[in-house]
């Protein structure tokens, strides 16, 4: 064709192009769509867990003994496994440090919310200052989540039997582990862990944030949508916790 | 329009942020560090051959060992050197290698990155008529992302415990244990890195691709418009992006209990004697998982090569392609159904059979949309003006070979005939016409189609048809024949069957059938190969467009700069398929001519349209420079 004509298109549509259908930036999409694909990874994960926790039986008073213990033959109650509290030592709080956990990070969820609400009013100093609670926030959480993994990893008193020579093993690797069968802290340690990684990644990238916030980037690009995408990365962790949380502390 | 100088194109500034490469480029940012998706679909396509050509040469190798078990070898030792033992023959550890290496190109290297890549990256922002894709920097990591794969993968052919050897699928606990085989030691390591560094990749690419899709349409078009080739690639893109995050789940569970002592896919097992300490873990866990990959992948494969498919007949049928919505409609139902049959691949691993008639049940329903497709094409070509260009004529081999081995699909989608049939070579035979074969047809007709876009040059079509009846021959003469052995229960994956009586007596003359037509297959591949690079430098200059297209890529100039269009992006009016209209004076009409230039063809409903531009006022803006 020998000429090119450009009009202003007649219907001006959504989807007929030409502008950007859900009326978020591509790199906004791209957080999406990235974050629906880890959702599958995590997906895949947690069915794994189902699968290699469901087989094995439950624990039940009436074959196993009226006092709950630990034994590779089924899987543990998790109230007996996470009783652990710093500075409470030989207490027994079932879930007590978990949920403490649980609850900051979802109060860092909360903090995010409002950093990108400042963003949206370009007001500097209330990003600067709500990202930073959120940074502590994740560090926080991934304190909390060290402290959890060295006292499951170094065990308690009573310990568990070796079904060979009756020597008896204390906490857990991944090779054995005094809670249960195998499976029980493999999972424990890949799961938390790969989430972990993600919450690490997640301060990192709210700390780069957070130092472009401060030395201006933003104002000079005139929006602070950079806030915005982490925040959706920062919020799916924290759901992601909600699962893993529930898979393995409720259930 | 003809003559429009491309170098040194000056795109508006304020149009895109990624334009300013355009003006200091250098070798390394336009051939190396390109962020243009033209040379980066280019750079896909490049390592796409390499890699077929290294697939094919070992199924050669191995295919020599299945024709030919008896003959002497030792030539091949400068080469293979302890991979050929001291009488001659192909070393059995090896051979197990071959056949994993070649899948695992096949499938992944060059049906995936080679064919998604490629035409994803190259046709995407030229349909759709963007300057380049959303974010040109990840889509260049997303090459080197590939790249860094590609080297890992290549090199652990030649460390000395051998690749991995546990086939494509590499399932534990053969590929878990390094006792088990020499291949499942380093090599396997290094299967293991090279994919995870490929799903980084697809997914670096699928993002991509999907938010282009979404965002970067021009002015007027909208999905209804879309080109079907756009169509495929974005719903492949979906594909891969939902699924391929299962399979790196699996690969570093798999990492964990090959290299830290986990037991997820591993209990009870014993070495020598020995037990291992692994308790707990599930084989069968690991086939769920990597078959929610693996299924959708076959279909990550074929869905591209539609898509090229679906443009190539109805430009060369001079035909509105047949049924454009139930084409997008059997896609969208393929996509969706390509999740939930994983499971018809494990019909035999011990899964509860009851489970088994459910997914036997999904599987068939399948064949319903591709059937769509089959029909739709068939019914494009009815009737048609056909042109026979070399693209054209592999896609209809595409058609042809979908067909074939669409059909042993559904014998083997009923759990109870599979059991038969499950690991023999009526299994190779199938995918190797339904996949392989039908989506390298896909791939070589989108290279012949879209040559003189990519290099401004014609291909030489002679040559093109006595590739594609030496290869179309080639491959039926090849996978047919394969039916007959895995009826009669010949298995898949056995280095030898001689030692078996009935097996040697009834075989030898079909496997050495097969062998030679491969030889004279993969010789063929050859003819494409010299065409291909002497048509880049040598091959007549291309007109602006050759196949008389709708499309947007042919109102680009004839060799595109970064940028894709010197002036203004064009916008569109209509959809692609508008061939053979009556009433019209060509028998084609590009997207961009307005309704309001063609009363003389346009329905009711299309004059209404055009009163609609005439209202918004077309200015004709007139930056053609003729
Ligand atoms: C009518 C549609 C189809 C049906 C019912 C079907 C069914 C099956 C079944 C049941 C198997 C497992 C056989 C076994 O291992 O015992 C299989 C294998 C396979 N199919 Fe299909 N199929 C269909 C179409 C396709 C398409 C379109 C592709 C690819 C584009 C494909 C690619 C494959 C591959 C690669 C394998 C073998 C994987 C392996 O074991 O290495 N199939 N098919
Ligand atoms: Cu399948």
């Amino acid at each position: 064709m020998a000429t090119t004509a450009t009009i202003k298109s007649p219907s001006k549509s959504t989807w007929s192009g030409g502008q950007a259908p859900m009326k978020a930036s591509y790199g906004k999409l791209m957080m999406w769509f990235f974050l629906l694909s880890d959702a599958f990874t995590f997906s895949a994960l947690l069915i794994t867990y189902g699968v290699i926790r469901y087989s094995y039986p439950q624990y039940n008073p009436e074959i196993h003994g009226e006092v709950f213990k630990f034994s590779t033959e089924y899987w543990p109650i998790p109230d007996y496994v996470f009783d652990g509290v710093p500075f409470l030592h030989g207490m027994h709080l079932p879930l007590i440090f978990v949920s403490i956990m649980t609850f900051i990070l979802i109060l860092s969820s909360v903090t995010m919310v409002l950093a990108v609400e400042a963003g949206h009013r370009r007001d500097r100093k209330d990003v600067e200052k709500w990202m930073l609670w959120t940074i502590v926030g994740g560090l926080t959480f991934l304190g909390c989540q060290a402290w959890e993994w060295s006292h499951f990893i170094t065990g308690k008193e009573e310990g568990l039997k070796g079904v060979a020579d009756a020597t008896k093993f204390f906490g857990a690797n991944l090779v054995q582990n005094q809670y249960g069968p195998q499976g029980f802290a493999d999972l424990f340690f890949f799961i938390t862990g790969f989430h972990g990684t993600h919450v690490f990644s997640g301060v990192v990238l709210n700390f780069i944030v957070f130092y472009n916030v401060v030395v201006g980037t933003y104002d000079k690009r005139g929006h602070y949508e950079m806030v915005e995408k982490v925040g959706l990365y920062w919020h799916f962790v924290d759901l992601v916790w909600v699962f893993v949380f529930t898979f393995f502390y409720l259930i | 329009m003809s003559e429009i100088k491309t170098q040194n194109v000056h795109i508006d500034s304020h149009e895109e942020h990624h334009d300013d490469h355009a003006h200091h480029e250098t070798f390394i940012s336009k051939y190396i560090f390109t962020t243009d998706h033209k040379m980066i679909g280019k750079q896909f396509l490049m390592t796409g051959i390499f890699w077929a050509l290294i697939g094919g040469a070992l199924s050669l190798i191995f295919r020599i060992q299945l024709g030919f078990p008896e003959a002497d070898i030792s030539w091949m030792r400068p080469m293979l050197g302890e991979w050929i033992t001291p009488e001659g023959r192909l070393d059995p550890e090896f051979y197990l290698a071959l056949v994993t290496m070649h899948g695992t190109i096949m499938v992944f290297f060059v049906l995936t990155a080679g064919l998604s890549g490629t035409f994803s990256n190259f046709l995407i922002p030229l349909q759709i008529g963007a300057r380049d894709m959303a974010s040109g920097f990840m889509n260049m990591l997303s090459y080197w992302f590939f790249f860094a794969s590609s080297v890992v993968m290549f090199s652990s052919l030649f460390i000395e415990t051998g690749p991995a050897a546990g086939g494509w699928v590499v399932y534990p606990p053969l590929s878990a244990l390094e006792q088990a085989i020499p291949g499942s030691g380093l090599g396997m390591t290094m299967w293991l890195v090279a994919m995870a560094l490929f799903i980084v990749s697809t997914l670096l690419g699928g993002i991509n691709y999907i938010t282009t899709v979404i965002n970067l349409r021009t002015e007027g078009m909208s999905f209804s418009r879309l080109p079907l080739t756009i169509w495929a690639f974005f719903i492949t893109a979906v594909i891969g992006l939902l699924s391929f995050p299962v399979l790196f789940a699996a690969a570093l569970l798999l990492i964990f209990d090959r290299s830290f002592g986990t037991a997820f896919y591993l209990s009870d097992i014993y070495i020598g004697g020995e037990a291992l300490p692994q308790q707990g873990g599930s084989p069968v866990l690991y086939q769920h998982l990597f078959w929610f990959l693996g299924h959708p992948e076959v279909y990550i494969v074929i869905m591209p090569a539609f898509g090229i498919t679906s443009e190539v007949i109805s430009t060369n049928a001079r035909k509105p392609i047949f049924g454009y919505r139930a084409m997008v409609g059997s896609l969208l139902g393929i996509a969706f159904l390509s999740f939930i049959v994983w499971a018809h691949h494990m019909f035999v691993s011990g899964m509860d059979p009851f489970l088994g008639s459910v997914f036997m049940l999904l599987t068939l329903v399948i064949a319903v949309p591709s059937a769509v497709k089959v029909f739709n094409y068939l019914t494009t070509l009815w009737k048609g003006n056909i042109v026979f260009t070399p693209g054209m004529l592999f896609s209809i081999g595409l058609v042809s070979l979908f067909i074939s081995g669409g059909l042993t699909g559904i014998f083997l989608g009923n759990s109870a005939i599979d059991i038969q049939l499950h690991d023999t070579y009526f299994v190779v035979a199938h995918f190797h016409l339904v996949m392989g074969s039908a989506a390298f047809f896909g791939m070589m007709a989108g290279v012949y189609h879209w040559f003189p876009k990519m290099f401004g040059r014609m291909i030489n079509a002679k040559l093109g048809y006595v590739h594609f009846w030496l290869t179309f021959a080639g491959v039926y003469l090849v996978f047919f024949p394969m039916h007959y052995i895995g009826i009669a229960g010949f298995p898949r994956r056995y280095y030898t069957w001689s030692s078996f009586e009935t097996f040697s007596n009834i075989f030898q003359d079909l496997n050495a059938f097969v062998t030679i037509a491969a030889i004279i297959t993969f010789a063929a591949q050859f003819i494409f190969l010299f065409n291909f690079f002497y048509s880049i430098y040598r091959g007549r200059r291309a007109p602006q467009n050759p196949w008389h297209s709708n499309t947007l890529e042919w109102t680009t100039p004839i060799e595109p700069g970064h940028g894709n269009w010197p002036g203004a992006i064009p916008t569109v009016y209509r959809w692609p398929y508008d061939y053979s209209k009556p009433g019209a004076a060509d028998d084609y009409i590009p997207q961009t001519v307005p309704y309001s230039e063609t009363p003389e063809s346009n329905t009711d409903f299309e004059n209404e349209l055009a009163a609609l531009e005439k209202e918004s006022g077309v200015e004709e803006v007139d930056e053609t420079k003729e």
